[in-house]
């Protein structure tokens, strides 16, 4: 049974999900660290993180962390990812970085995306 | 470097006092546009000046305060340029900072664009006047799937706005956006959202956008924005490229509807306004001396009418220039400030050779009261000498201006041009209460009523300088062929060039000459009519 652990990073004031054992000395090349982005929580953002938790569960188990940065909290934080459309999933490492955009509700272009499966 | 260089500081700390009797005549010249919307006359929208000469004239007073301008053109025609010179004219002339959220070039490059206007971008950032939020989008690096919106560039707008306090704000492309995400959908929407968005946070935004085929803006954004249109465009024509802007739209205001030529240069953009003569010059009745007591007793004993525009017209060497000079001299001796346009030589060798005739302008140049603006005119196109001429009336206030000569103008452009370019420039001394000597180079007798005709209607004042010979004599000879509202003398007057300046004498018709001289006169008639 993996661990899920939710903590806040203070200086971001952000949520920041990890599946990984603080101790682990997981591959560093094979870890995702995804950000989501939102602006509130609306309607779209609760299904992107919902949809986004499911693909990692599936797909990276034991080898991600997800951090959540709610733009209306943090807007300053917009321009450094370049970010534009809410919600954008952005894939920080392993590089180079990836930008999803939308609700995440196509299972398949996520995984594209992210370079988890080949594009058709 | 404070962001703009002293002259245009000055020119900016003018800019309200200059700008009032231009309105007022651009009030009366222009008429009503025919959607002047529902505002009753006289209770026109509140408008935000853009500090860019002529633009503010030709939109009476700015853009729209608190909506958003489309401003839009092809590649190259100043639309950035444009737009950034309403931020930074803002930022440091009406209190009003600005945000530019730029989606082509980045800081850096914007700033060193700009640099060589004396636009200083860094300087205005840490002065918390100016924010620019660079937004990049790549689409290769983007996957779209499901909903999404752009709330992200809402937040990043609306951050930078709240960072500085902005009051104006510049969206320079937007349109780069349909390159980057793939959802026209969304994007048309959300842009209405941002449109309305904008107009809601009480911002008078500026969008820039790529003209498109048969339609203003490739994406058609003049749907969304639709208070205010400017289009600008960059036309080469036999070589020499002219820029013009036009207000295509301007809702619950009038405005100038003509194409107006503007010019990007060391201080920026300036846009011509005056273009429609609606002849409502005032008429003053005090008049200037000549400068030669005995043109003067020609022209009813008191010499020009002030305010009005006289041609000094002759073939080579015929005196045309010291004419002019003697003008000049008894302009600065009574005070006044004048100008003088050389388009033939330069102003060091005019002061060398008047002086030959006993005529020193140097101390009014040392005095400041006269200043001289020499320039080759093959240099630039005629629309660049017309606003470089604008220019240099707006900024040295003259009363008195001098164009020596300005036939030679008319190699640069086509006659039509020529001729438009001379009535705006000709309007604009009037209107200004500039008396204006213009001297017309004669080629021999070929081309003079070409030449004439081009600007001799626009003259109030018309003096013909000859010279013929008789026997072994080479005589020089003057008369007025036309001077409006005065009765003036219609002898034709011998004269010589002495070390005192030109000296007139009696009439030609001498009862010893009387054969010579009507000879003379007729063939000095043949050569200019």
């Amino acid at each position: 049974m993996r661990q899920m652990t939710l903590k806040t990073v203070p200086e971001r004031c952000c949520m920041q999900l990890s599946d990984r054992p603080a101790t682990t000395s997981a591959d560093a090349a094979s870890v995702y660290s995804l950000r989501l982005y939102v602006a509130g929580q609306t309607p779209k953002s609760v299904l992107a993180l919902k949809n986004l938790k499911q693909i990692c569960d599936e797909h990276l188990q034991g080898r991600y962390d997800i951090e959540v940065i709610d733009l209306v909290q943090n807007p300053q934080l917009a321009r450094g990812d370049q970010i534009l459309a809410v919600p954008t999933l952005v894939r920080r490492l392993p590089e180079p970085i990836k930008k999803i955009i939308g609700d995440l509700s196509n299972t398949e272009r996520v995984l594209v995306g992210l370079d988890l499966r080949m594009r058709q | 470097m404070g962001g703009l260089s002293t002259c245009q500081r000055e020119r900016l700390a003018n800019w309200s006092s200059f700008l009032s009797p231009l309105l007022d005549e651009v009030n009366r010249t222009e008429t009503p546009a025919n959607e002047s919307g529902p505002l009753p006359r006289g209770a026109e929208l509140p408008k935000a000046l853009t500090g860019i000469r002529g633009l503010d004239e030709i939109t009476r007073g700015g853009l729209p305060k608190g909506r958003p301008t489309l401003i839009c053109g092809g590649a190259g025609s100043g639309k950035t340029l444009l737009a950034l010179t309403f931020l930074v004219n803002g930022a440091l002339s009406f209190d009003e900072p600005g945000v530019l959220m730029t989606f082509e070039e980045n800081e850096e490059e914007i700033a060193s664009d700009v640099a060589s206007l004396g636009f200083d971008l860094p300087q205005l950032i840490a002065a918390r006047k100016l924010a620019i939020d660079y937004v990049r989008v790549e689409r290769a690096e983007i996957e779209e799937t499901g909903e999404y919106d752009l709330e992200g560039l809402f937040v990043r707008l609306d951050h930078a706005i709240r960072t500085v306090g902005a009051k104006r704000v510049v969206l320079d492309t937007i349109e780069s956006l349909f390159a980057g995400l793939k959802n026209d959908t969304i994007l048309r929407s959300e842009l209405r959202r941002l449109f309305r968005w904008l107009k809601d946070q009480g911002v008078t935004a500026v969008i820039t956008g790529e003209r498109g085929d048969g339609a203003l803006t490739r994406q058609g954004l003049e749907e969304y924005v639709s208070d205010a249109v400017i289009l600008l465009d960059h036309r080469v024509h036999d070589q020499v490229s002219t820029r013009r802007l036009r207000v295509v739209k301007y809702r619950g205001s009038h405005h100038g509807t003509n194409e107006y030529p503007f010019l990007i240069d060391a201080n920026g953009i300036s846009v011509l306004p005056v273009s429609s003569l609606a002849l409502q010059h005032g008429a003053p009745m005090d008049r200037v001396s000549s400068g030669v007591a005995r043109l003067d007793e020609m022209l009813s004993g008191r010499g020009y009418y002030r305010g009005s525009t006289i041609l000094i017209s002759g073939t080579a060497g015929t005196g045309k220039t010291s004419l002019a000079a003697h003008f000049l001299d008894a302009a600065c001796r009574r005070g006044e400030r004048c100008l003088c346009f050389l388009f033939e030589e330069s102003p060091q060798q005019l002061l060398r050779n008047m002086r030959s005739i006993g005529i020193d302008l140097e101390p009014w140049v040392t005095a400041g009261l006269l200043q001289f603006h020499a320039d080759r005119p093959s240099r630039y196109g005629l629309e660049t000498h017309l606003v470089t001429m604008h220019e240099v009336v707006a900024d040295f206030k003259p009363t008195v201006t001098v164009i020596d000569p300005v036939t030679n103008l008319m190699t640069v452009g086509t006659y039509t041009d020529v001729q438009a370019m001379l009535t705006r420039m000709i309007d604009h001394l009037k209107t200004a209460n500039i008396t204006a000597m213009l001297t017309s180079l004669m080629p021999g007798h070929t081309d003079i009523e070409r030449t004439e005709t081009t600007i001799s209607s626009l003259m109030d004042t018309w003096i013909v300088l000859a010279n013929d010979t008789v026997g072994d004599r080479h005589r020089r000879g003057l008369y007025v062929l036309k001077s409006r509202g005065m009765a003036h003398s219609n002898e034709l007057c011998e004269f010589v060039m002495t070390n005192r300046g030109m000296s007139l004498r009696h009439p030609v018709a001498a009862p010893h000459a009387a054969d010579d001289a009507q000879d003379g006169s007729r063939k000095v008639l043949h050569a200019t009519v």
